[in-house]
């Protein structure tokens, strides 16, 4: 994007909470929402004394994320301590990398407004812990303490760095919509941004269009959902431009989304926020990671959602449209592709899935789609229902709806509400000549050559029938009674 | 040669209130114990690699399996004030 004479650069840090069962360095729960204080112990507390250990798991998944984004895994990392003060942090360090990160130089592919792809770099990954949680005591102007539960502290957290190569708040979101459905697919992160599973920083400059140096930096913090990282971007770089059109310059800083306002505001800059003191970590040894076992991991990485998306355009001859809407999770691709081993109709099935189940559910939503009550299985009894001719497209609508409510097959609701079609030629013959006789201003219409009063009596017929008739035997005696009545 | 300056950034970074008394102590420690890391910077370390860790061992992990934890009753027994189940701390307001 150019903000007028201005080009904008966006690069975006993203913390990604692991699917581990046990935090990074000890063996308490990662279970979200438990009572505070009941999953932590004397390491995760840094008590004195105390050891941590790392956790295998996360190790993998961290190698898992750096080889589906094709990034040079380092055979040699080690952990660091990052020094800084602040309540939710109980031993005041974070252990997180610094130097030999676990991984550096991979790259993710986004798909822009007009429709091409593009590759944003990504600079590193590395693991750290995440810190504890802190909720004010009372409402925000009276608090006079806040309360730390460190149930999170300790839990794997997977930070990737992109390199400064977004151009728009559009491109960012964008990219953390495609970061966000390779850790899913991956099984690495639930995805889930109101949880927190998955935290988005921002940094923003502008400079003069064209020119190769960057301009001064602005750290954008507290964005929590795909919304929020849009709005919270296009206010800045619309900030940054009417500053820098007034001549003005930019102060290096980091500023706050406020979501509820619309606008980002200045953190009282801490002076030395940013002397954190690295040193390597002297209580856990350095890692030499295996060749063989990250082969090993590189064997088994599941389809990711490009690959699937264009398998699905080859495979099922599917528009990108949909493929694209299809494979923006895992479990809705996984959904789909049941349906259709089901129902073999690949384009029928996308339909019914985009506007029906898409209506019901958020299809980026893994544990909703998991969970829905329209199974793949019970969707493909819906449909093959249609394409047997027992109800038409229009009474399978109400059906899918009676799905999602009850949980029930589609067979059941049909001979229970007597939904099946009429498809007696007699009885629909009878309801065609009534609807034609009582409308003899339409078929004067059709003789003068307005063919477009037939669809008048069909659908005067379907109304008649409750949308129970069978519409393409509908359709024909209609043109067969009006060819009679032309004749004549 | 560590100044009283960088004393009192790194007293500070540390949230320790010192007194120029203590300033004065701790830069004339710190610059002792300086002095003693010159004395290791005489030895040759011509063709040896630099090292954070003081043994050969690497890869040290465990697997993913939950442990039990500890009470909140235990890990909350020496917090200097409490409100329920939390910690209770100062009041901290991002600004
Ligand atoms: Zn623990």
């Amino acid at each position: 994007m150019t903000a007028g004479k201005w080009d904008v650069v966006i690069g975006l840090e993203v913390h990604a909470q692991l699917t581990t069962r046990t935090k990074m360095f000890c063996g308490c729960p990662t279970t979200f929402g438990a009572p505070p204080n009941t999953q932590t112990c004397p390491v995760c507390q840094g008590m004195p004394g105390t050891l941590p250990v790392v956790n295998r798991r996360a190790i993998e998944y961290g190698v898992r994320t750096a080889l589906a984004f094709d990034c040079r895994v380092n055979h040699a990392c080690r952990f660091a301590r990052k020094h800084y003060y602040y309540p939710d942090m109980p031993k005041n360090f974070q252990i997180s990398q610094y130097e030999e990160p676990l991984a550096e130089e991979g790259w993710l592919e986004i798909d822009r407004p007009d429709g091409h792809a593009r590759r944003i770099g990504i600079q590193r990954l590395h693991l750290e812990e995440d810190v504890g949680k802190l909720v004010h005591e009372g409402t925000l102007e009276t608090a006079q303490a806040s309360l730390v539960d460190f149930n999170r502290a300790g839990v794997p957290l997977m930070e990737t760095v992109s390199k400064p190569e977004i151009r728009s708040p559009e491109e960012a979101a964008a990219y953390l919509r495609a970061f966000r459905a390779v850790l899913v697919y991956l099984g690495v992160c639930d995805g889930n941004m109101e949880e927190g599973s998955l935290r988005c920083d921002a940094n923003v400059s502008l400079k003069p269009a064209g020119a190769a140096r960057l301009g001064t930096k602005v750290e954008i913090k507290n964005m929590n959902s795909f919304r929020n990282v849009q709005r919270a971007l296009e206010f800045e770089v619309k900030r940054q431009t009417e500053a820098l059109d007034r001549g003005e310059r930019i102060v290096q800083e980091t500023r706050l989304w406020d979501a509820d306002r619309g606008y980002t505001r200045s953190m009282r800059s801490k002076e030395f926020a940013h002397d954190y003191r690295y040193f390597p970590e002297p209580d856990l040894v350095p890692l030499k990671l295996d060749a063989a076992w990250i082969d090993e991991i590189r064997r088994v990485l599941p389809e990711l959602p490009r690959a699937r998306r264009q398998r699905f355009v080859a495979a099922y001859g599917l528009p990108a449209y949909d493929a694209a809407l299809l494979t923006q999770s895992r479990a809705l691709a996984e959904y789909y592709e049941a349906a259709v081993r089901d129902f073999p109709q690949p384009k029928l099935v996308s339909n019914w899935v985009m506007s029906e189940l898409l209506r019901e559910l958020p299809g980026d939503d893994e544990r909703a789609i998991e969970q829905a009550t329209v199974t793949p299985s019970r969707l493909a009894g819906l449909l093959r229902l249609i394409d047997d001719g027992t109800i038409s497209g229009k009474i399978a609508k109400t059906v899918f709806e009676t799905m999602v409510r009850t949980g029930e097959e589609a067979a059941a609701i049909v001979r229970r509400e007597g939904l099946t079609q009429v498809a007696d030629a007699g009885a629909l013959a009878a309801m065609v000549a009534s609807a034609i006789a009582g409308n003899p201003k339409a078929v004067e219409d059709y003789r003068k050559g307005k063919t477009a009063a037939a669809k008048a009596f069909v659908g005067q017929v379907m109304k008649a029938s409750g949308g129970k008739a069978n519409p393409a035997m509908v359709s024909k005696l209609v043109e067969a009674e009006l060819e009679k009545l032309t004749k004549t | 040669m560590i100044s009283r300056d960088d004393v009192a950034h790194v007293a500070r970074l540390a949230r320790l209130a010192l007194t120029d008394a203590e300033l004065e102590r701790m830069r004339e420690q710190l610059n002792a114990i300086l002095a003693h890391i010159d004395a290791l910077r005489a030895v040759d370390t011509t063709g040896v690699e630099p090292t954070s860790h003081a043994v050969p061992q690497f890869n040290v992990m465990r697997d993913d399996e939950p442990r039990p934890c500890f009470p909140p009753e235990d890990m909350l027994a020496n917090a200097p004030d409490r409100a329920g189940d939390f910690f209770r701390v100062p009041r901290i307001i991002e600004e």
